[in-house]
């Protein structure tokens, strides 16, 4: 194998300095200013300053909100991780199949991840709102249950999870549509041969060959969930009812910008940084040993 | 060298030829505010017309946002040492604003500037929330207080007469005859619901919604409202909705449909949408005083919602009087009054309303006075308003537990001394980060 060696030794370090500036700029400055920022009490203003050491994350610890915002994510990133994988790969094995005007429904699939998370909240909003929706009038026809998510916390975090699954869906699809399209047609015609029928063609072929990708997937969709899924909370919920959908960033976001409280929010992400790094590390360390390149 | 300097020369010229002649350059005053719709448009539209009153200053109104979006944005331009002149705060903002070594206290303003506003001529509810010592800190600008509406339609279908609840008690009967009835599906609901059920209520019936005088006196407050009455009130609310007397709708103007699509014969919301209201409502309806328990309980005041407008410093001494001067604008009784009747909010200065009263203008539309006549009474302590520290996570903890109280999973005792505990708990930061 041939290695490109460049002659002048200045040029590598040139070349990766874009990168490398971006990646200070927006990913060590703010973080470490979170980080600066959790140790300190802060007006809003910013006119008083007064160093608390580990102050803020030690009301963290003996805040009872704070752990269920920690349970909240967890459920809710499971929730959407499992429901946008799943329903991913469904579509994406769907729209493999011959049928007329494949490209079209190929392009339709996608749609939901051009649409804005907030703006999918407030779609679900006006389906679901229990004063004003839809499905809430539809199915008072079918059962007596009320699913007013107003008040029950569980409608609500099933809801806020459908939505921003929707949301993502569209992006899974594309990467198993990828993933299944270049599997050999040869290698699934060989099993069918040897009698394999669909489920055994899935699992023992198609499933192992699309590892790499669904395993990214995890990756990225879980840290989607803890980091990024927050406009539809943002737009439906607000968190409520109680503090039955306030996952960890919306809490952060909350304290931070509606309460001003910077200290506590600077110190909520800088939890949040450690367990979305944890939560990766492991899942490069259990899951990928049992992903096939 | 000598090429790029020729080059600079060019560049020079040629940016000084272009830049407009500052013939009249009127000194810009930047304003902040988070008035959007019909009001974004009735605020541009009192802009427009100070700026055609003058020729030396411009008033450039921004629409920043939600009230604490345009709080949070004016933060930020402060900490960047490029304020804006003027925010509009939101009533729940006051405290930080009045801690914040930010502001420029209005009354320092006109007094500096040499302007004379008359601030006895404008209602007391209304500047008590926003001085402090006996001055006023902030421009009063759009304030509201919370009333009942009332579905007329509703009322006639469950044959009942056709005037206002005017008592809890009458409320919940009402609401029982139209249940029978069929009239609607539930009785009533309310938006807002701390603002309206806790922080209303409680100076409505002469109760201390906190400690030192509701926050006024002392950074050291607790909350209060975990005690007989507001566990009566809240309890009552809590057995109404299992009832479906009735019918928790959300937080904010959320449950506003409910009573828009007939849903809900009777809805608690501030005297601000009236506007909006006679506008989208296709049946009659009316309005009536906030309910109120009757005694032993006294009939108080309620205190005003909505927003002032705070003057920033931090920018250049030789804008002030522009700044002075379109408060004076403001503070005029012509604007009071066509800001009042093109909104819906409530006309807060005594020689405005005396010229609506003139014009009869309440005598034509009953609903525009309801809100009014709650304020009138001198306030006492316990009604002037609330001056709480993080008020809005405050909120924020309270209507948490009331939707834990509605929706059965605690007892308004219990939901009430968890909120109280939340709240004691964000007091306690604030005055600790704001220990001078």
């Amino acid at each position: 194998m041939k290695r490109a060696v460049f002659k002048n030794r200045r040029l590598p370090y040139l070349l990766v300095l874009p990168q490398l500036a971006v990646t200070l700029a927006f990913f060590f400055w703010p973080a470490f200013e979170s980080l600066r920022l959790s140790f300190f009490r802060t007006s809003p203003f910013g006119d008083k300053r007064l160093f608390i050491g580990l102050d803020n994350f030690r009301k963290l610890v003996v805040d009872p909100d704070y752990y269920r915002s920690i349970l909240n994510s967890f459920v809710f990133a499971s929730g959407v991780t499992a429901l946008a994988l799943g329903t991913g790969l469904f579509v994406a094995a769907l729209a493999t199949q011959k049928v007329r005007g494949l490209a079209m429904y190929r392009a339709a699939v996608l749609w939901p991840y051009g649409i804005a998370p907030p703006v999918a909240g407030i779609i679900f909003l006006f389906i679901f709102h229990p004063s004003y929706g839809v499905l809430p009038y539809w199915l008072s026809f079918v059962t007596a249950y009320e699913f007013n998510w107003l008040l029950k916390g569980w409608v609500a975090m099933a809801l806020v999870v459908v939505a921003t699954a929707w949301t993502h869906v569209g992006y899974n699809i594309a990467f198993f549509l990828a993933g299944l399209l270049a599997i050999p047609a040869s290698v699934l015609e060989a099993a069918s041969v040897d009698g394999a029928g669909p489920v055994r063609r899935f699992r023992s072929i198609v499933f192992p060959l699309l590892s790499p990708i669904t395993f990214y997937l995890l990756v990225v969709n879980m840290i989607f969930a803890f980091f990024g899924a927050f406009g539809v909370i943002h737009a439906v919920t607000q968190g409520g009812p109680g503090r039955a959908t306030e996952i960890m960033v919306f809490k952060a976001y909350k304290d931070g910008f509606i309460g001003l409280n910077l200290g506590s929010s600077a110190a909520q992400s800088v939890v949040l940084m450690v367990v979305v790094i944890v939560l990766t590390a492991l899942q490069f360390r259990f899951v990928e040993k049992r992903v096939t390149y | 060298m000598k090429r790029s300097a020729s080059i600079v020369g060019v560049l020079t010229a040629a940016v000084l030829l272009a830049a407009p002649a500052p013939a009249a350059a009127k000194t810009e005053i930047h304003f902040w505010h988070a008035m959007g719709g019909q009001l974004g448009e009735a605020t541009n539209e009192l802009v427009r017309q100070f700026n055609q009153s003058q020729a030396e200053y411009e008033v450039k109104a921004l629409n920043k946002g939600t009230y604490p979006e345009v709080l949070t944005a004016a933060i930020a331009a402060y900490r960047q040492k490029n304020p804006p002149h003027i925010v509009q705060v939101f009533d729940v903002g006051t405290q930080t604003m009045l801690l914040s070594g930010a502001v420029y206290p209005i009354f320092q303003l006109t007094r500096e500037q040499e302007i004379a506003i008359d601030w006895n001529d404008f209602i007391k509810p209304v500047t008590g929330y926003y001085s402090k010592d006996g001055n006023l800190y902030s421009m009063p600008f759009n304030s509201s207080s919370p009333i009942l509406y009332v579905n007329r339609d509703a009322f006639q279908k469950a044959g009942l007469p056709d005037r206002p609840p005017a008592t809890w008690r009458e409320v919940g009967e009402a609401s029982k005859k139209i249940l029978a009835a069929g009239a609607a599906k539930c009785g009533f609901t309310t938006s807002w619901p701390s603002w309206t059920m806790l922080e209303n209520t409680f100076p409505w019936h002469d109760q201390p919604f906190a400690t030192n005088a509701n926050g006024y006196t002392g950074l050291d407050t607790t909350l209060l409202i975990n005690g007989e009455f507001g566990v009566k009130h809240i309890g009552q609310l809590a057995a109404w909705q299992k009832e479906g007397v009735f019918s928790y709708g959300g937080r904010m103007g959320q449950p506003d449909p409910k009573f828009i699509n007939g849903d809900c014969a009777m809805l608690v919301q501030s005297s601000a949408v009236i506007g909006g209201f006679k506008k989208s409502l296709k049946f009659e309806w009316g309005t009536g005083q906030l309910p109120h328990w009757g005694p032993p309980y006294r009939k108080q005041n309620t205190v005003v919602g909505g927003a002032t407008l705070w003057v920033m410093k931090g920018q250049k001494a030789s804008d002030y009087p522009g700044v002075a001067r379109f408060m004076k604008f403001l503070a005029e009784p012509h604007q009071q009054m066509w800001w009042h009747v093109t909104t819906g909010y409530l006309p807060i200065t005594h020689s405005a309303i005396k010229n609506l009263e003139t014009g009869h203008h309440f005598k034509k539309n009953p609903e525009q006075w309801t809100a009014l006549s709650q304020l009138t009474a001198k306030p006492t302590p316990n009604s002037l308003g609330h001056r709480l520290g993080n008020f809005v996570q405050i909120r924020e903890a309270i209507e948490g537990e009331l939707e834990n109280i509605f929706a059965g999973t605690k007892t308004a005792k219990q939901g009430l001394d968890d909120a109280v505990a939340k709240g004691n708990e964000i007091l306690k930061e604030f005055a600790a980060s704001n220990r001078p």
